[in-house]
């Protein structure tokens, strides 16, 4: 029989400093969000890991399902909340600088242009429901680009393929905007990294 | 007839220091309101239902028409629900008394302390935006929680095995505790049980084997 060797995930640092995104997003909310939040869904994601690896190598499948969720949910933090960094900047390293390229194209055949992919998108992100993300993803079956929204910690998976994430958890901006979650998605536009989300595109 | 956001027992500072001021303010004021004005925008057409007490309106969630579920679900589920938990709380806060609450709780956990710890974990460990109940259900009581704003008394189409009648109830969502206590929840939750409402509780219990 064959014994996996199981890498730990561990939490990515951030290419800017904490304070850089503001007065779009607060120092303070950055090094909770990274330092505190996303290091638990590491560290919880990494324990489930260890316990689903546990259980596969008894066979105990009854195990393995019960900690599906856990891994869904931290495992899908982790991935969610690396590529949101990585899709935001400070305004001086291109934060909040239009697309350029193919994804620019798609996005003007798409949407009509940068303003309207913007506004489906703050509606999108206005009409989730408790805690989630919005996502410009890429449709691996069709090539072209939409939006869709997750819960909770549900990943991009499957068909879609992630470009841009915004986070909607309230822990994302209520320290700094309280209730006021529209303004937090108006501001966070002029420290999206669409670099990232062209570079996303080009490899989905 | 349009729902109204229903005046706190308290003022905003009352609960302090487990439940800071500036929460208190925002989740009445901002938050509840919030679900007040969006659930009055839904059943505006709608006099029989918009006429119920909202809490009666959770126990009729499957006569909403289909149209109106969600935002019943999502606004009415959260005026119900904070509504609830305005009283559920308060400055008062004593140990829960001997007598037949007390009684319930110690034969369905085997002790108070394994009833709190139960309530701890659940709440604890809810995904996202929710709340961790004790609810009475036929004859028994379960700490059982709920996703978003749905709410116990939605029965069990909605809500599967947490539908029953809610004894206590804790808001996990983020905006709840978020200002004093960030991503520490259960430091929030361990605050709980000095504002929690046990003579309400008392009430509820009653009302709810009748």
């Amino acid at each position: 029989s064959t014994t996996f060797v199981r890498t730990k995930v561990t939490l990515p640092d951030l290419k800017y400093d904490y304070a850089a995104l503001e007065p779009a997003i607060s120092g303070k909310i950055m090094e909770l969000h990274h330092s505190k939040h996303h290091q638990t869904y590491v560290n919880s994601y990494n324990d489930a890991a260890d316990k689903l690896s546990a259980a596969s190598n008894t066979g105990d499948v009854v195990a393995q399902i019960a900690l599906q969720p856990l891994i869904n949910f931290h495992g899908g933090g982790h991935i969610n909340h690396t590529l949101f960094w990585e899709n935001l900047a400070p305004k001086n390293s291109g934060g909040g600088a239009p697309p350029s390229g193919e994804l620019s194209k798609q996005i003007d055949s798409t949407f009509g242009s940068l303003e309207e992919v913007k506004k489906k998108f703050n509606t999108a992100l206005a009409g989730i429901q408790g805690s989630g993300w919005a996502w410009l993803v890429k449709d691996t079956q069709t090539g072209g680009i939409g939006i869709k929204t997750y819960a909770n910690q549900d990943p991009v998976v499957g068909q879609f393929k992630p470009l841009l994430g915004v986070d909607a958890w309230e822990h994302a901006y209520y320290l700094q905007y309280n209730n006021r979650k529209a303004e937090y998605f108006t501001a966070i536009w002029d420290v999206i990294n669409w670099k990232a989300a062209e570079e996303r595109f080009a490899k989905a | 007839m349009a729902y109204t956001l229903p005046a706190l027992p308290y003022g905003y500072d009352a609960l302090e220091p487990h439940f800071d001021e500036e929460t208190m303010r925002i989740h009445h004021t901002k938050h509840h309101q919030t679900y007040v004005t969006n659930i009055n925008a839904a059943l505006k057409d709608n006099n029989e239902l918009s006429t119920l007490d909202v809490q009666d309106l959770m126990t009729r969630f499957n006569d909403v028409p289909a149209d109106k579920k969600p935002v019943v679900r999502n606004h009415g589920g959260g005026h119900a629900n904070h509504s609830f938990f305005w009283k559920n709380l308060t400055p008062n806060n004593t140990a829960l008394a001997d007598g037949p609450l007390k009684s319930a709780i110690e034969k369905a956990f085997g002790s108070y302390e394994a009833f709190q710890q139960a309530f701890e974990k659940a709440a604890t460990s809810v995904f996202g935006s929710g709340w961790a109940w004790l609810i009475l259900k036929d004859g028994a009581l379960k700490v059982v929680t709920t996703a978003n704003q749905d709410s116990p008394l939605m029965g069990e189409s909605v809500v599967g095995a947490s539908a029953g009648y809610p004894i206590i109830g804790l808001d996990v969502w983020e905006h709840a505790y978020y200002l004093k206590y960030r991503n520490v929840r259960p430091d929030y939750i361990k605050a709980y049980w000095k504002v929690v409402n046990w003579e309400y509780a008392i009430e509820r219990y009653k009302e709810g084997s009748s």
